[in-house]
């Protein structure tokens, strides 16, 4: 997914889907309501201490299989299932478009799988397979990019934005010594994941604990290297007693990173903000960058082999306040509309980033 | 006096527009002009640069180059291909490298122009998508989606952000350039006929020059520049995806334009396009410290565009007017 690190408009997309599912209003929520009672229709009731069904099989379908991030997110889904001691398996399509993995979809449904784990590449191409899926009693969750909410019993979430905007305060506040002049690098002035974290940023710094730090301004690199390089230089330039800038976008932080490396400021401007650890790795090395976030893809993977492995087994049916267990993350809590969260953003220091490879 | 002879008129308005924009930027934040701030500038030109030197030698023809930005994705992507192949590839190796591949998507793009008659605008608008696309397909076919600065030689990295005397080296390299196309464009005789051909493409061929070879060498030429650009991109940010350069041939174009090159050839020099380039990334640059808002930014851009053109458009209405009196004084 992040694979042209864009993981921005990625999440954009995502919380687009949100949104669209928010404003739907009420008939949203009762076309929801609907699904989770389908499902129970089928004959299924939640039973919390149900056992996990011996050799569930689990089938992540990935946008694509070439990619990166879905890779390794697929392998701690793969790995969550293999604890459980069922079967997991990853197939998907070589391209990401819309429609592409209707077709594995239909196959995996023949092949008589207890669950589907998807990363939908569109919200609707895949909602009539989907819901064909659990009409035949197939437990069905997205993770990393929902479908349609009624075409799904889960939606497993990165993060939310208001946790994903605090966070970045704290870790800025953390790395100027919770005082100065910060400034934050986005990427356009209307992307709407952007402009939720920065609200939730700034009402971070509104809190007491932050009274030192002062929000002096936002520029925009449009998520264009050349151009988040000037805005990074005039950032520099136009605020002489600059503590910390934060890039909640992975292209601006870094080409920020990269301005800063080669620059004089080195070492005097702290940079954090969301990237990945590939991109990062070499500027945590040189010094310039202390520590940065992302979600991890593995643990996220890993979360939703657990939520499937549980609807199979009939613990939950995704009706919201039903509690499962999700190995080493702990007991985890369906929130409304079927979400579940992975939690906060994992930090990348110098100490674990040669753990992480994405 | 003496500057008139050095700088055309239209050259004289940039390097004026340049001097109010640096002035104003200056005077609001000294900063702008400090040894860093001024590295920046010319650093920041630098890559634009090289393209718009490459894309004046076709305008002046009466060509266009649309696939620059495809072209120079397609290079970078290839460094950094070379290093994740073998991190210790040598540095010169991957700049020959990258501009040998320029240089062949040029002649692709020279020999449908030359030899099959199709007009640039059109089969550089194709060889866009077609080089943005095997980009891609390079890109999926090998599982890379991204090369990172930990990835490359930090030789490569270092001659990127490196300089000479506070000169970034990107900077020279774009002067070198900028040097000999220059020096050829002015003084060779298949220089000269670049001019010829793109005033009246007809009465150069009849007057005996191979218009057909010269274009193609041009293509060539400017691809091999646009190359290294490709290669000093990804020196100069570290970080490479098979997007890098989309939508760059606006503002190679728009600095070429607004650099005095006649967009139907025949007239402005290379010299001119490169103050062009510092022109519109000094601009880009100054608006931030000076405070525009982010949505105004562009606009502004344009309107710069717009402008140049304008007085560009007086300047030489004025010229002809001159020239038609000065004519008339002499038949008189």
């Amino acid at each position: 997914m992040i694979r042209s690190a864009s993981v921005t408009k990625v999440a954009g997309a995502v919380l687009a889907l949100v949104l669209v599912g928010a404003c739907g209003g009420t008939t949203k929520d009762s076309s929801a309501g609907t699904a989770a009672g389908g499902s129970t229709g089928v004959g299924r009731t939640a039973d919390p201490d149900a056992p996990i069904k011996e050799g569930v099989k689990v089938a992540f379908l990935p946008k694509e299989v070439d990619n990166p991030y879905e890779i390794i997110m697929d392998k701690g889904g793969i790995e969550a299932v293999t604890e459980l001691k069922g079967e997991g398996k990853e197939v998907g399509p070589s391209d990401a478009s819309a429609s592409s993995q209707v077709s594995y979809i239909n196959t995996l449904v023949q092949q008589r799988q207890d669950a589907i784990v998807i990363a939908a590449n569109d919200p609707n191409a895949v909602a009539p397979a989907l819901k064909d899926a659990m009409a035949k009693g197939i437990a069905v969750v997205t993770v990393d990019s929902d479908a349609a909410p009624d075409a799904r019993q889960v939606f497993v979430n990165q993060a939310d934005s208001e946790e994903i905007g605090r966070s970045q305060i704290r870790l800025v506040s953390a790395q100027v010594g919770g005082r100065g002049k910060i400034a934050i690098l986005s990427a356009t002035p209307n992307a709407t994941n952007q402009n939720t974290w920065i609200e939730f940023m700034k009402d971070e710094l509104a809190k007491p604990e932050h009274a030192g730090l002062e929000l002096v301004k936002v520029a925009y690199g449009d998520d264009d290297d050349q151009k988040s390089f000037q805005e990074t230089q005039a950032l520099l330039q136009s605020i002489p007693d600059l503590k910390g800038i934060v890039s909640p976008t992975t292209v601006g932080i870094s080409a920020a990173a990269r301005y800063l490396s080669s620059s004089p400021y080195k070492g005097k401007v702290a940079l954090t903000g969301l990237g990945t650890p590939n991109q990062m790795r070499q500027f945590v090395k040189d010094g310039t960058v202390t520590a940065f976030a992302l979600w991890d893809p593995s643990e996220l993977g890993y979360l939703a082999g657990h939520a499937a492995a549980a609807l199979a087994s009939g613990r939950i049916t995704g009706a919201e306040g039903e509690k499962f267990s999700a190995g080493r993350l702990g007991e985890r809590t369906i929130g409304a509309k079927g979400e579940v969260i992975l939690g906060p953003p994992t930090t990348f220091d110098a100490g674990n980033i040669d753990e992480f490879d994405f | 006096m003496r500057l008139r002879a050095l700088l055309s008129g239209r050259e004289l308005s940039i390097v004026i527009a340049l001097v109010v924009v640096v002035g104003v930027t200056a005077a609001v934040r000294p900063a702008f002009l400090n040894a860093q701030g001024l590295h920046d500038l010319f650093l920041n030109a630098s890559v634009i640069a090289l393209l718009a030197i490459g894309q004046a030698l076709l305008v002046i023809t009466r060509n266009i180059d649309l696939s620059v930005g495809s072209v120079m994705g397609l290079t970078a992507f290839l460094s950094g291909q070379l290093f994740l192949a073998d991190v210790d590839t040598p540095v010169v190796l991957v700049v020959v490298a990258g501009m040998a591949l320029g240089a062949a998507c040029g002649a692709v793009n020279g020999a449908l122009v030359a030899v099959a008659k199709v007009p640039a605008l059109v089969v550089t608008l194709g060889t866009l998508y077609v080089f943005r696309g095997l980009d891609y397909g390079w890109a999926s076919a090998t599982g890379v989606r991204q090369v990172n600065a930990d990835q490359m030689a930090p030789e490569f990295l270092a001659f990127g952000s490196g300089a000479v005397l506070g000169v970034p080296n990107l900077t020279l390299i774009a002067l070198v350039a900028l040097l000999v196309t220059g020096y050829a464009l002015h003084n060779w005789r298949s220089g000269r006929e670049l001019y010829a051909i793109g005033s009246n493409p007809e009465a150069a061929r009849l007057a005996g020059i191979p218009a057909g070879r010269r274009v193609f060498t041009a293509f060539v030429v400017s691809g091999a520049l646009v190359g290294l650009a490709g290669v000093l991109h990804a020196a100069y940010f570290g970080t490479i995806n098979a997007s890098v350069g989309t939508g760059r041939e606006l503002a190679v174009v728009a600095a070429v334009v607004v650099g005095g090159v006649a967009i139907f050839g025949g007239s402005g020099s290379v010299r001119g396009a490169v103050l062009g380039a510092l022109l519109l990334t000094t601009i880009t640059s100054a608006l931030p410290i000076l405070g525009v808002p982010a949505f105004w930014q562009r606009a502004v851009d344009g309107a710069a565009l717009l402008l140049a053109i304008s007085l560009d458009r007086a300047v030489m209405l004025r010229v002809a007017a001159r020239l038609r009196r000065e004519r008339g004084l002499r038949r008189a």
